[in-house]
């Protein structure tokens, strides 16, 4: 059932709770689902990055909104409020985004803003089913080859070695595994370290908004299962290789500010891959959150490209 | 037989003991852990191809496959087989983590026997790679895949399963890098072989590195056996 979200305990200027929440059935993972803005308007869907939320469009999605949209995102499976599965991975994660999509607009394509992981999940999806995407931002989730570091095979192998075993060994603890308690402060502090160009009170309305609190504290809704890094056979620049082929208007925004939650892609890694119709935007002195940090100059640059396909 | 159920974040693994210590030849032998193909399940005995192991013997169910959890909604990797895997490696060598256990893999199964050589390469004394259902995998680099909601009525195997395990990206580079941590950490000289007569790009790259043999089953046995 839709209902609109509680009031945080802390705020924010210019943040606003969803107008609806409610819940998708993807396969029997249960996602959640967050609304701003008239339901009458036209659809643009957010996708949000890895180890984050829905919620962190509190400040980006409700200025959309007051231009005219009804703006759509989830939380990704294991995070923010929708179920803890089993199993998560790539495809998991673009099969939820098919049955939220499908359940808010079955027949038509709709504008898509990804962030991060979000982005490059949107730049497969708009491969795969391009008839789902009418116009697509992607906001600092080009993935493109990271530059290794120059050390010698056995170096590699052993730094691999130490990768694949602590993964293991945090495998083996998940089952009792829990988030770390902390004060609404405390948990503002270690977001802080992932994210140090946004201001505490943001972090500390995060918090509210993104964790749960108990007897002994507050813990991040993430489900403790999940890691940060990893391994797998998966590379980033293979993400770049669907770029070209894409039909529909196409924007990307980099940054120039690395930060650890992002690729640290730049324009030359990314021009030679443009899709016809695509253009791309380097936003100088701006990190990984820059629809946070600059949410106007935000707005304006991606309905720019969304309002003309409407 | 008997089922140990492990657990492995939020599923029940079911780990079975075809062959305990007292019922082998060679009760102090590291045991041998049998891991099945794609789609396949643990068998009920020990199989005929296999009876030539004198140690203990074991085969774990992967998650969505036999007596294990079947989850909701997918999400498969062979990564996360490969937890699976470690935890029965855990199990294995709970009272005694020195002895360490050898591996046959079928199919899927080889290929996540190759990641455990690697993975654990101090606990684990030989693997063997067997042809089976889900030896090749998907696709050595990105392909033009779509993604569709299967649905599953809970029951073993998952469709998830078969369809996200029998397509997932195989780079033979990203095989081999398992071979050299198997080499680098094992005390074998050849800590896997290969008996698998399919080959496709991530075995065949396999084969070609250093420390792996090439045998027939009873051959790869007979030599892990008397390995000690």
């Amino acid at each position: 059932m839709d209902h609109r979200a509680p009031s945080p305990l802390r705020s924010y200027p210019g943040a606003h709770v969803p107008d609806r929440q409610y819940r998708v059935d993807s396969d029997g993972v249960s996602i959640a689902v967050h609304e701003w803005g008239n339901e009458n308007d036209p659809i643009l869907v957010l996708v949000h990055g890895g180890f984050d939320f829905a919620r962190t469009f509190d400040s980006f999605a409700p200025r959309i909104a007051t231009r005219g949209w009804r703006v759509v995102a989830w939380d990704h499976r294991g995070h923010g409020d929708s179920q803890h599965a089993a199993l998560y991975s790539w495809d998991a994660d673009l099969r939820d985004a098919i049955a939220v999509m499908s359940h808010v607009s079955p027949h038509a394509a709709v504008p898509v803003i990804g962030h991060s992981k979000g982005g490059a999940l949107m730049i497969q999806l708009a491969d795969a089913q391009p008839y789902r995407i009418a116009a697509l931002v992607n906001i600092d989730g080009i993935p493109s080859k990271r530059p290794i570091p120059d050390v010698a095979e056995h170096e590699r192998t052993k730094m691999l070695a130490g990768e694949v075993a602590g993964w293991l060994d945090h495998r083996r603890a998940t089952a009792t595994n829990q988030r770390k308690p902390g004060t609404i402060e405390e948990l503002a502090t270690r977001r802080g370290r992932m994210n140090p160009r946004l201001d505490r009170q943001w972090l500390e309305y995060l918090v509210t908004v993104g964790a749960y609190e108990s007897t002994d504290g507050w813990r991040w809704k993430i489900d403790p299962s999940m890691r940060f890094g990893g391994f797998g056979p998966w590379r980033p620049e293979w993400a770049l290789a669907r770029l070209p082929g894409l039909a529909m208007p196409f924007l990307g925004v980099l940054v120039s500010e690395v930060e650890e939650m992002g690729w640290g892609t730049l324009p030359h890694h990314v021009s030679p891959y443009l899709p016809l119709n695509g253009k791309l935007e380097f936003v100088e002195g701006a990190g990984h959150f820059v629809h946070i940090e600059q949410p106007d100059m935000m707005v304006d640059m991606v309905l720019d490209l969304c309002e003309r396909v409407v | 037989m008997t089922t140990e159920i492990l657990t492995h974040n939020k599923i029940s693994l079911a780990l079975h003991h075809l062959r305990r210590p007292d019922e082998a030849p060679d009760p102090n032998l590291r045991p041998l852990l049998l891991l099945h193909g794609l789609g396949e399940r643990s068998p009920g005995c020990v199989p005929m191809w296999a009876e030539a192991w004198p140690g203990p013997i074991a085969a774990l169910d992967f998650t969505g496959h036999g007596d294990s959890t079947v989850p909701r909604g997918g999400g498969y990797s062979s990564e996360m087989l490969l937890a699976d895997a470690d935890a029965a490696l855990a199990a294995l060598t709970s009272e005694d983590p020195a002895k360490g256990i050898s591996v046959l893999g079928r199919g899927l199964g080889a290929y996540i026997g190759l990641q455990l050589a690697g993975a654990r390469a101090s606990q684990v004394h030989g693997t063997i790679l067997c042809d089976g259902p889900g030896l090749a995998g998907g696709p050595t680099e990105p392909t033009s895949m779509s993604f569709f909601a299967l649905g599953n009525d809970g029951q073993p195997p998952d469709p998830y399963a078969l369809v996200e395990l029998g397509r997932d990206l195989r780079p033979p580079d990203y095989a081999t890098s398992f071979v050299r941590l198997a080499v680098t950490g094992s005390r074998l000289d050849q800590p896997i072989t290969v008996c698998a007569i399919f080959r496709p790009a991530w075995l065949e790259a396999t084969v070609g590195e250093h420390g792996v043999a090439e045998s027939t089953l009873a051959e790869a046995l007979h030599a892990y056996a008397n390995a000690r």
